[in-house]
């Protein structure tokens, strides 16, 4: 029974699953407490582009996909700080452009090829060994960031005017956050692929915020429910035969109705007065 | 006295209209200011600006000793915001990561909590009265306890000057009563300068000594007994409003 964990490409899952859904559930919660839940969404579909790139000159798509996708996510902050446009109206404008770009590109190179069709659902059981040493060291300076920035990112999202008057930087801060997003959606990309990204970053958060007492249990709750999901999705999807991403994010949608559940057999918190 | 706050013919405005209009006044240490003015006077405006969140048009504001821009000791300042915009209740913050957060202004990166720091929000929460429900979530708390816990985060950096932005509205009067005693304290016993914006100067004139009004400029700024000899705001206000302003002041 156990015998599948002794197969390279079961470890190797595994392995690049647990670290892209701890980035996710960090990031994610940031994210959906800020009401920038979408911006995975619009973000995977600027990489949608950018592979369609990739593919189109023939390099390593995701060496296209991270340079562009953090580039996009700044003009998705430029957008909203400096052109007067709402947040998930900017994300739209640029998550436009990319799949625009993408089904461009594909049409220029005789239509949707085998290989772009299969970043849309991802596969992580066909992760290689590049792609494995590319989301570790990535995973593994990002977290580190979040993690030396901690306080900064709790401040700027629990209230950012406060955060300026004790002297954070508070664009800075976003710049920060939305470029540790668009690394993060890159990678996610490989687990569940470009439809379902959003739902690796919204998912494991929203399971948190409804049982979590506090913002560093939330945290913790978050990343419990992502790596348990990518873990339990994985090896479900093994024996059962089924696409590895979707999987994944149906375990996650599990948590979810067990914590609201949960939630209700507690009862609601009391509202605020 | 040392001044702690000099504004100088400052000037505020967003497009076209301008909200303040050469503003100037001092403050020293150790005053306590009530700054009052109708709606739409300007008297959050002149505090963001003085808090760095809104850009001067003209005119200038020293901070201790610095002027706006090389100014960057935060944690000389406290500030508790107007409640009702400042959080989402749905945050799942506790009481004591808020009050935490008040004291990053003392850190440089990375901003990790010493265990001096964490002494330190303990005690702050100890004199606000809120241990017993550190562990509770922001969102579920009264209006007074949530009052409490922004007090404790703007003052657990112990800061000099504190800047209170209205901050009765969400009190019932018995919390009201307490909270103003509580400044007051700080006031006299902790030599903290205080600035507290109100729309209630009736009351206030019991604690602070100094009014500044406002109208988009100074219509009066001075200790509460010359304003309420002075003929001038007679004239201004009407005999029936200074006398209410200044009958319960002591």
């Amino acid at each position: 029974m156990l015998h599948f964990l002794t197969y390279a490409f079961i470890q190797k899952a595994y392995l690049a699953g647990t670290f892209i859904a701890v980035l996710c559930a960090m990031l994610g919660l940031f994210l959906v407490l800020r009401k920038l839940s979408l911006i995975g969404d619009g973000l995977a579909h600027v990489s949608f582009g950018a592979i369609g790139l990739g593919l189109f000159f023939g390099i390593y798509p995701f060496y296209v996909a991270v340079p562009v996708v953090v580039v996009a996510s700044w003009f998705i902050l430029k957008l909203t700080e400096k052109a007067r446009i709402y947040g998930d109206a900017a994300i739209g404008v640029v998550s436009s452009f990319g799949i625009a770009g993408g089904v461009i590109l594909a049409s220029l190179s005789n239509g949707f090829n085998v290989d772009l069709f299969s970043y849309l659902f991802g596969n992580i059981l066909a992760i290689s060994d590049q792609e494995v040493y590319l989301s570790l060291l990535l995973s593994v300076v990002v977290l580190l960031a979040i993690l030396l920035l901690y306080n900064d990112l709790f401040s700027v999202t629990f209230d950012s005017e406060y955060a300026r008057i004790t002297g954070i930087r508070t664009e800075r801060i976003n710049l920060f956050l939305t470029s540790f997003t668009a690394v993060t959606v890159v990678l996610a990309i490989k687990v569940v692929g470009i439809m379902l990204v959003s739902s690796l970053l919204i998912l494991p958060a929203v399971t948190a915020l409804q049982i979590a007492r506090g913002f560093k249990g939330a945290v913790s709750i978050s990343i419990l429910a992502a790596i348990a999901s990518v873990l339990i999705g994985i090896t479900v999807s093994y024996f059962l035969d089924l696409p590895a991403g979707a999987t994944i994010v149906m375990c996650n949608i599990v948590f979810f109705a067990a914590a609201l559940a949960a939630k209700g057999i507690a009862g609601s918190p009391v509202q605020p007065h | 006295m040392s001044a702690i706050l000099k504004v100088k013919d400052l000037s505020v405005g967003y497009g076209t209209s301008e909200v303040l209009n050469s503003v100037s006044f001092t403050l020293d240490k150790g005053d306590y200011v009530a700054l009052a003015g109708p709606n739409g006077s300007g008297k959050t405006t002149l505090i963001k600006t003085i808090l760095g969140l809104m850009e001067i048009r003209s005119g200038q504001i020293e901070l201790f000793g610095a002027t706006a821009g090389s100014f960057h000791q935060w944690d000389l300042i406290g500030y508790l915001p107007q409640r009702v915009n400042v959080f989402n209740p749905l945050f799942p913050a506790t009481v004591r990561e808020a009050v935490s957060l008040g004291l990053l202004s003392r850190k440089r990166f990375p901003k990790i909590f010493s265990r001096s720091d964490e002494a330190r929000i303990d005690d702050t929460m100890e004199l606000m009265g809120i241990t017993d429900i550190k562990n509770r979530l922001v969102g579920e708390l009264s209006g007074g306890q949530q009052q409490r816990t922004f007090l404790a985060r703007a003052l657990v950096s112990s800061p000099e000057l504190l800047i209170l932005d209205e901050p009765s509205t969400a009190l019932d009067p018995q919390a009201r009563e307490n909270f103003f005693e509580l400044i007051k304290t700080l006031n006299h016993e902790r030599g903290i300068t205080i600035i507290l914006i109100t729309h209630d100067i009736s009351q206030i004139g019991q604690y602070a000594n100094r009014l500044l009004y406002l109208d988009k400029t100074v219509i009066f700024y001075g200790l509460f007994s010359e304003f309420c000899q002075s003929e001038e705001m007679n004239r201004f206000f009407g005999h029936f409003s200074q006398h209410m302003i200044c009958q319960q002041h002591h």
